[in-house]
C-alpha cells in the first residue's frame, strides 16, 4: 500500500495544527458558528443529533493493521467503543467531543491518516474496487491512480469551495464493485484500440433527490492525462455548476442541463488549455506509484477446494465436514488471481447489529488476523464489510474459527441480509427514519439461512432520507424512509443495480408502515421464487417481468394471519 | 479610519476607491495616495458601459468581477487594468478561485488581484495559490496582525498539485 514520505507526514501534521487552531478560536468565541461550520466541514466534522460526528478518510478503502488498530483505539478512547464503516469506504465516529477532535486527528496523523475533505463541498475520498489487484478479471490495478487522485485533490486550492460535494470512483475491472456509475465522476481503466491502457471517463452520475446514471464524457483518455482531464472537469463544474439551489448543485444537474455533448465540448476545450501544463503524469511517476501496490510475497501454492473437501491423500479434516464453515467459505470468500489464495469477507452484517458497525475489539482482532493471514492489510468494501484480500486457502478454517466467536463470520455476503444501510434517525439529523431498526426487523424475519441462500444474490439498500446515503435507488430492493405527518413510512423500489449494468429502481406503490416492511419484502420474494427461471437472479426476474406482478402481490388484501 | 487590507503580505491603507465611494472619499480618508489620485474600482457593468471614458482619464482603473462574470470578457483589456477584484459574496462561494487562476495563468494578468467580500484568514493559503495577492480581510482578522497572516500563507509547506505558486515546493514530480 502507499506509505507516506516526509512531505506527506508533514502535511497531515500541519493540518492537525491548523484544525487545532481553528477549534481553539471557535471555542474561544473568535469564530462564529457559521464561520467555524465552513472550516470544520472540510475536515469531516458534522454537528449531529446527539454529538459531533467525525468521518475519517480511508483512501480507496485500504488499511494497514496498524491503522485499523488505531481506529479501534480511537473508538475506545474518544467514542463509545465502536465505529461505522460507510458506503464510501470511510469510517464514522458518532460520539466524539468537539474539543477532543484535534487529538483524534493527531492520533490519526501518527498512522498516516486524516479526515481531510471527508465532508463539505469539495473533492471527497476517492473510492475503488475492494478486490483491486487480486480479482481475476482485472485489466489493471486502480489503486495507483486512486492515490494519484488522492494527492492531486488534497488541498487543491481551486476546488475547495465547489458548488457541492464531489465524489470520484475508479475501477479496473469490467465488474463494477465501486458504484462508479452513480458517482460525480467515474474513472474506468480500459484498453484503447492499440491495446494500450487508458481511461474511460464518466460524469454526472449520482443518487440523492435526483438519481442519475453517469454518462461517458470521453471513451479513451491516455493515462498521462488523467489529472489534467479531471482538473478540466472540475473547473467547468466549479465555474458553471449551479449555486443558487443546494439540491440542484451537483454536477449531474449541470450535465443534464447542458446535455452530455455540450458538457463534453466545454470540458474538452478547457482540457486543451490544461493538458500540457504541469499535470502530465510521467512514466516514472506512474511506475513509482505502481511500486507501492506491487503484489505481496505470495507463496507458490496449489488451489485446494478448502470449502468442500481436501486434496486426495490428505487426512480427513474436521473442517470439511463442518456445514457452517462450508457455507461461510462459499458465501464469504471469493476467487483470487493467485492459485492457493482466496479473498475473505468479514461480514459486518450480523443480525441485531447496525450494518457496517464494528467495535474497538473487533477492529483490533481483524488487525491481528490480517497480520497473521493476509500480509497485514485490510480493505473496507463499498457494501460496508471488511475484506482480507490475500488469505491462503489452507488458512481459511483457522481464520473462520477466529472470526466466528467475535460475531464476524455471519455467512451472508451477497444475500438479502448483507444490506447497505445509512445511520438513519438514530444518529443523523437529516433522517426521517430509523433505518437501523428496520434492518433489525428485516433480520428477524429472514433469519433462515437456507431460505436466504435459495434466494441467492440480492442487494438490499436502505436510506433514511432523500439524500440516499444508503443508495436505495440502486438496490435490487431499495427502501427509503419518508416522513408522513411525523410518522416513519417506507417507500419500496425494485430493479435497481449499482454495477456495470447500473439502473435505478422503480417505486412499487404507496409507502408502507414500518411494521409492514418485512411482510412487504416477503411478498416480493415469494413472487420472485414463484416466477423465476432456473438460475435467474432477483434483479433479472424484475427486469424480465417488470414491477407489475410484484406490485399486485404486495398490495393485495392482507394475507390471513 | 480608512480601509486597510493585506497586500503582498503586509497590512496597508487601501489606495483604491470603489466608484461608489468617490463622493465620500475625503470624509472617509479612503484612497489616499500621497498626492496622486486614488485608483478607481468599477463594477463590471459600469466598466462595460464606460470603458473608453475611464481609459482616457489619468487614473488607475480596476474592475470587480462577480462570480458569474466570465474572465474571458476582460481578456483584451487586462493590460490596461491595474487591478482586478474577484468577489466572494458568501462563505461557500468558490468561483473566484478559478477566476483567479485563469487571470494569472491563462491571461497572464500582472496587476493587483484582490479578493473581496467574504474573505477570511483561513482562506488565504488557497487564495494565494490561486494567484491573489491582496485581501480585504475583516477588522478582526487584520487585528491579528501581519504575523498571523504570514502564518496563514505558510499553513502548509508543500503542495500536491501545481497552481499559481511562488516558492512553494511541489510534492508531485512529473518527469
Amino acid at each position: 500500500m502507499y506509505t507516506y514520505d516526509i512531505a506527506d507526514k508533514l502535511l497531515v501534521r500541519e493540518r492537525v495544527a491548523q484544525f487545532r487552531d481553528q477549534t481553539r478560536r471557535f471555542l474561544a468565541g473568535e469564530l462564529s458558528d457559521d464561520e467555524f461550520r465552513h472550516l470544520r466541514l472540510r475536515n469531516g466534522l458534522y454537528l449531529q443529533r446527539h454529538a459531533p460526528m467525525l468521518r475519517v478518510a480511508i483512501p480507496y478503502g485500504v488499511l494497514s493493521s496498524q491503522q485499523l488498530r488505531t481506529l479501534g483505539s480511537i473508538a475506545r478512547r474518544y467514542d463509545r467503543g465502536y465505529g461505522h464503516f460507510t458506503t464510501r469506504q470511510n469510517i464514522q465516529y458518532n460520539w466524539p467531543k468537539l474539543e477532543e477532535v484535534p487529538d483524534i486527528l493527531a492520533d490519526l496523523a501518527e498512522v498516516e491518516m486524516h479526515a481531510i475533505q471527508t465532508s463539505g463541498n469539495c473533492i471527497r475520498n476517492t473510492t475503488s474496487d475492494h478486490l483491486a489487484g487480486i480479482t481475476p478479471d482485472e485489466l489493471d490495478d486502480p489503486r495507483p491512480w486512486c492515490e494519484l487522485i488522492r494527492q492531486w485533490s488534497t488541498f487543491h486550492p481551486e476546488f475547495a469551495y465547489l458548488p457541492r460535494k464531489f465524489k470520484i470512483a475508479v475501477t479496473g475491472a469490467p465488474q463494477d464493485r465501486a458504484a462508479s456509475l452513480v458517482h460525480d465522476v467515474g474513472v474506468h481503466i480500459v484498453r484503447g484500440r492499440d491495446g494500450e491502457l487508458g481511461f474511460e471517463i464518466l460524469a454526472g452520475g449520482g443518487l440523492g433527490r435526483t438519481p442519475i446514471i453517469g454518462q461517458v464524457v470521453r471513451d479513451f483518455l491516455p493515462r498521462e492525462h488523467l489529472l489534467s482531464y479531471l482538473e478540466a472537469v472540475l473547473r467547468v463544474y466549479n465555474l458553471e455548476g449551479r449555486r443558487d439551489n443546494l439540491t440542484k448543485a451537483r454536477i449531474k444537474i449541470l450535465v443534464r442541463a447542458l446535455g452530455i455533448e455540450e458538457f463534453k465540448r466545454r470540458v474538452e476545450a478547457e482540457w486543451e488549455q490544461l493538458r500540457d501544463r504541469g499535470l502530465r503524469i510521467g512514466p516514472q511517476e506512474i511506475e513509482r506509484m505502481r511500486g507501492f501496490f506491487a503484489p505481496p510475497p505470495y507463496r507458490h501454492l496449489p488451489d485446494i477446494d478448502a470449502g468442500a473437501g481436501q486434496p486426495a491423500g490428505d487426512q480427513p479434516r474436521a473442517d470439511a465436514a463442518n456445514t457452517e464453515f462450508r457455507a461461510w467459505y462459499r458465501y464469504n470468500t471469493v476467487a483470487h488471481r493467485v492459485p492457493g489464495y482466496r479473498a475473505v469477507y468479514i461480514s459486518l452484517k450480523k443480525p441485531g447489529v447496525a450494518p457496517g458497525d464494528a467495535t474497538d475489539s473487533q477492529m483490533e482482532l481483524v488487525a491481528d488476523l490480517a497480520e497473521r493471514y493476509s500480509f497485514g492489510e485490510i480493505r473496507v468494501t463499498h457494501t460496508q464489510n471488511l475484506l482480507l484480500a490475500d488469505v491462503e486457502q489452507g488458512d481459511a478454517f483457522a481464520l473462520w474459527q477466529a472470526l466466528k466467536p467475535a460475531g464476524l463470520a455471519t455467512p451472508n455476503i451477497g444475500t438479502l441480509t448483507d444490506m447497505i444501510c445509512c445511520p438513519g434517525l438514530d444518529f443523523c439529523s437529516l433522517a426521517n427514519a430509523g433505518s437501523i431498526e428496520v434492518a433489525k426487523i428485516i433480520n428477524e424475519r429472514f433469519e433462515d439461512f437456507d431460505y436466504l441462500y435459495d434466494l441467492g444474490e440480492i442487494d438490499l439498500k436502505m436510506s433514511g432520507c432523500m439524500n440516499a446515503c444508503g443508495h436505495h435507488h440502486v438496490g435490487n430492493i431499495g427502501i427509503l424512509g419518508v416522513d408522513k405527518g411525523g410518522e416513519e413510512w417506507y417507500q419500496i423500489t425494485i430493479g435497481g443495480a449499482a454495477g456495470a449494468d447500473a439502473s435505478l429502481g422503480t417505486v412499487i406503490g404507496p409507502s408502507v408502515a414500518k411494521a409492514a416492511v418485512p411482510e412487504t419484502l416477503a411478498r416480493l420474494l415469494e413472487v420472485y421464487v414463484q416466477l423465476r427461471e432456473p438460475e435467474e437472479r432477483f434483479l433479472d426476474t424484475v427486469r424480465r417481468l417488470g414491477v407489475k406482478p410484484f406490485k399486485e402481490r404486495v398490495y393485495a388484501a392482507p394475507a390471513a394471519a | 479610519m480608512p480601509r486597510r487590507l493585506l497586500r503582498d503580505r503586509i497590512i496597508v491603507a487601501d489606495d483604491w476607491l470603489y466608484a461608489s465611494e468617490l463622493a465620500a472619499a475625503p470624509a472617509t480618508g479612503n484612497g489616499a495616495r500621497d498626492g496622486r489620485p486614488p485608483g478607481v474600482i468599477l463594477a463590471f457593468d459600469q466598466w462595460i458601459a464606460e470603458r473608453d471614458a475611464w481609459l482616457s482619464r489619468e487614473v488607475s482603473v480596476g474592475v470587480v468581477l462577480q462570480p458569474e462574470h466570465k474572465v474571458e470578457t476582460l481578456a483584451q483589456d487586462l493590460a490596461r487594468l491595474s487591478l482586478v477584484a474577484c468577489s466572494f459574496p458568501g462563505p461557500s462561494e468558490g468561483r473566484g478561485y478559478s477566476q483567479g487562476r485563469l487571470l494569472r495563468e491563462r491571461y497572464d494578468f500582472q496587476g493587483e488581484l484582490r479578493a473581496t467580500g467574504y474573505v477570511r484568514i483561513d482562506q488565504l493559503f488557497f487564495l494565494a495559490r490561486c494567484g491573489f495577492n491582496s485581501f480585504e480581510l475583516p477588522d478582526h482578522d487584520l487585528a491579528a496582525g501581519a504575523a498571523a497572516a504570514a502564518a496563514a500563507f505558510s499553513t502548509f509547506t508543500a503542495a500536491y498539485q501545481p497552481a499559481n505558486d511562488r516558492g512553494l515546493p511541489q510534492k508531485l514530480q512529473h518527469p
